[in-house]
C-alpha cells in the first residue's frame, strides 16, 4: 500500500482526462493521473502508482528495478496485484 | 535484467564498501536511520549490514504506516463499522492488524462488514451502489496514500455523494523524525530519508534537520546500491562536517515533490493538534484531520468515535523497535510467541514493518554470518 508500483500507461480516456488504462505485471486497470496534470503521461510511459494514483513518472530502467524489488518482497506486492485485480477505478 | 543489473552489481557494491570504509575514523561510532519500512526491507533482503563496517549501524525508523496505528485506533474503526448500515472500507494491509478485541477480520466473522479496496476511489463506487448505506473509508498512510485520500474527496464533493466519508488516520512524517531527534534514548549520525514520500512531500520539509541538528540527510532509492550509494553520500558529509540534504534518488524525486499532491491535501485535511503513534507516543501535529470545510465527510463528527486507548500487549515492544532502540531480534517475544502467521505487534503485521523483514529475510544472512565468523 505505501510502496510505488510501476504501470505502463496504455491509453488515455479524453472523455474522462483525469484516467488511463495502466498495464501493471500484465493486469491491465484504470488509474487516475490528475496529480500529474502539469506533465501528463502519455501512452508507453510508465508511472509510479500509489492506490491508483499515479504520483511520479518513470522511465522504463527504474520501472524495472521497481519491480524487481517488489517481487522480492513476494506475498505483500501478490496481495497488492490481487488487491488491483478486483479494483474498478471509474 | 539488464536494466536491473546496473542497480545490483557486486563489483559497484565491493567499491561502494571500499570507499564507505574509508571515511570511517578509527574509534568513531555511526549510526544511521532509514525511516522507510521499504529501505529496511532491501538492507536485510541483501543483506546490506555485512557489505558495512562494524562502527556503522542501521536503525529502523518509524515508517512504516501499518505499524504505527495504535491500538485503540483499530478498536475505534471496529467500532465505526459495527454501526448500523456502515461499511468500511480499508486497505489489505489493515485487515490483520490486531486491536484489542481482534483485527477487522476477526469483526468480519462477528458480522461487521469491512471490505478490501485498492484504491480510496474504489469506495466511492460501493457508494454509489449502496445509497442507503454509508461508506466509511478507512484512511492510513504516510503522505503517499494521503493524497489518494484527498482526491477522492474531491471527486466525491464534486459528484454530490452524501453517503462517503473518511475516519482520517494520516500521518506525517517530519513530526516522527523530529521526535526522534528529540528523544534522549538515540542519538542519530544521519538520515536516509524516505524514498517515495518524498515523490510528494520534496526535499525541503527535511532542511531542519539539517540545519538546526546539524544531521545530514540523503533521499534513497530502493535498490541496494541506491542505499550503499546513500550511505556513501551520508559519510562523505560526516567527514566533512557538511550537514546538508542530498537526494539519491533524483531519477524520481523531486526536490519540491508533487505540487498537485500537496495542493490537494491542503484544500481537504489539516493538522491534527497531537495524534497517538504506536511506541513513540502522543506528537503533536503529526497527523492529519478531515477540514472543517469537509465536515460532511468527516467519520469521526459523523458518528461517534469512542477514542479509546489501549496499552500496547506487554510482550511486545514494537514501541522500541520503530523508535529503533531495539533491533527486531532482540524483542522478547520476535520468532517466537509473535511470527508473521501470528502477529502480536504490528511491526510483524506489515510487510514493510522492520521485524517482518528481519523474519523473512534478516535472520537467514545473520546466521550464515554467526556461522562464517565460528568457523
Amino acid at each position: 500500500m505505501c510502496l510505488g508500483i510501476p504501470g505502463e500507461v496504455i491509453e488515455l480516456h479524453p472523455e474522462q482526462p483525469d484516467l488511463a488504462k495502466v498495464d501493471v505485471s500484465g493486469v491491465r486497470r484504470m488509474i487516475n493521473i490528475g496529480l500529474l496534470t502539469d506533465d501528463p503521461p502519455v501512452p508507453g510511459e510508465w508511472v509510479l502508482i500509489h492506490v491508483g494514483f499515479a504520483l511520479s513518472k518513470i522511465d522504463e530502467r527504474e520501472a524495472a528495478a521497481a519491480m524487481e524489488f517488489l517481487e522480492g518482497i513476494g506475498k505483500a506486492y501478490e496481495d497488492e496485484i490481487a488487491a488491483l485485480r478486483e479494483s474498478l477505478i471509474e | 535484467m539488464r536494466f536491473v543489473d546496473e542497480f545490483r552489481d557486486a563489483d559497484k557494491a565491493h567499491a561502494l564498501a571500499a570507499k564507505i570504509a574509508a571515511l570511517c575514523e578509527p574509534g568513531r561510532q555511526y549510526k544511521l536511520m532509514e525511516v522507510c519500512g521499504g529501505h529496511t526491507h532491501t538492507i536485510y533482503k541483501h543483506g546490506l549490514e555485512d557489505y558495512l563496517p562494524e562502527s556503522i549501524t542501521l536503525v529502523h525508523g518509524p515508517g512504516c504506516p501499518v505499524c504505527v496505528i495504535p491500538m485503540g485506533r483499530v478498536d475505534d474503526a471496529i467500532h465505526l463499522a459495527s454501526q448500523p448500515d456502515v461499511i468500511m472500507t480499508s486497505f489489505g494491509d489493515m485487515m490483520r492488524v490486531p486491536g484489542s478485541g481482534g483485527s477487522f477480520f476477526d469483526a468480519n466473522a462477528e458480522g461487521t462488514s469491512i471490505r478490501m479496496v485498492y484504491s480510496p476511489l474504489d469506495s466511492l463506487k460501493i457508494a454509489r451502489q449502496n445509497p442507503d448505506k454509508q461508506v466509511v473509508f478507512m484512511a492510513i498512510g504516510f503522505e503517499t496514500t494521503a493524497p489518494s485520500t484527498a482526491m477522492t474527496m474531491l471527486r466525491a464533493a464534486r459528484e454530490g455523494l452524501t453517503n462517503f466519508s473518511v475516519f482520517c488516520n494520516h500521518v506525517t512524517i517530519i513530526p516522527a523524525i523530529k521526535a526522534i531527534l528529540d528523544s534522549p534514548d538515540l542519538r542519530l549520525d544521519g538520515f536516509i530519508g524516505p524514498g517515495h514520500v518524498s515523490t510528494v512531500i520534496g526535499c525541503r520539509p527535511y532542511e531542519f534537520i539539517a540545519a538546526e541538528y546539524g544531521k545530514p540527510v540523503v533521499v534513497a532509492g530502493f535498490e541496494p546500491l541506491d542505499i550503499l550509494q546513500s550511505i556513501y553520500m551520508l559519510m562523505v558529509q560526516l567527514a566533512q562536517g557538511r550537514s546538508e540534504v542530498e537526494n539519491q534518488y533524483s531519477r524520481v524525486v523531486p526536490w519540491d515533490g508533487n505540487l498537485a499532491a500537496l495542493k490537494a491535501i491542503g484544500e481537504t485535511m489539516e493538522l491534527r493538534p497531537y495524534f497517538e503513534w504506536r511506541g513513540l507516543g502522543f506528537i503533536s501535529h503529526s497527523a492529519l484531520k478531515v477540514r472543517e470545510q469537509y465536515a460532511a465527510m468527516d467519520a469521526e463528527l459523523l458518528f461517534q468515535v469512542p477514542g479509546v486507548r489501549v496499552a500496547d500487549p506487554k510482550a511486545c515492544q514494537c514501541g522500541e523497535v520503530l523508535k529503533g532502540v531495539l533491533k527486531p531480534w532482540e524483542c522478547k517475544v520476535f520468532g517466537t510467541a509473535c511470527t508473521p502467521e501470528t502477529p502480536i505487534g504490528t511491526c510483524m503485521v506489515s510487510p514493510e514493518g522492520a521485524c517482518a523483514a528481519y523474519y523473512n529475510f534478516g535472520r537467514m544472512n545473520r546466521n550464515r554470518v554467526a556461522e562464517v565468523s565460528a568457523s
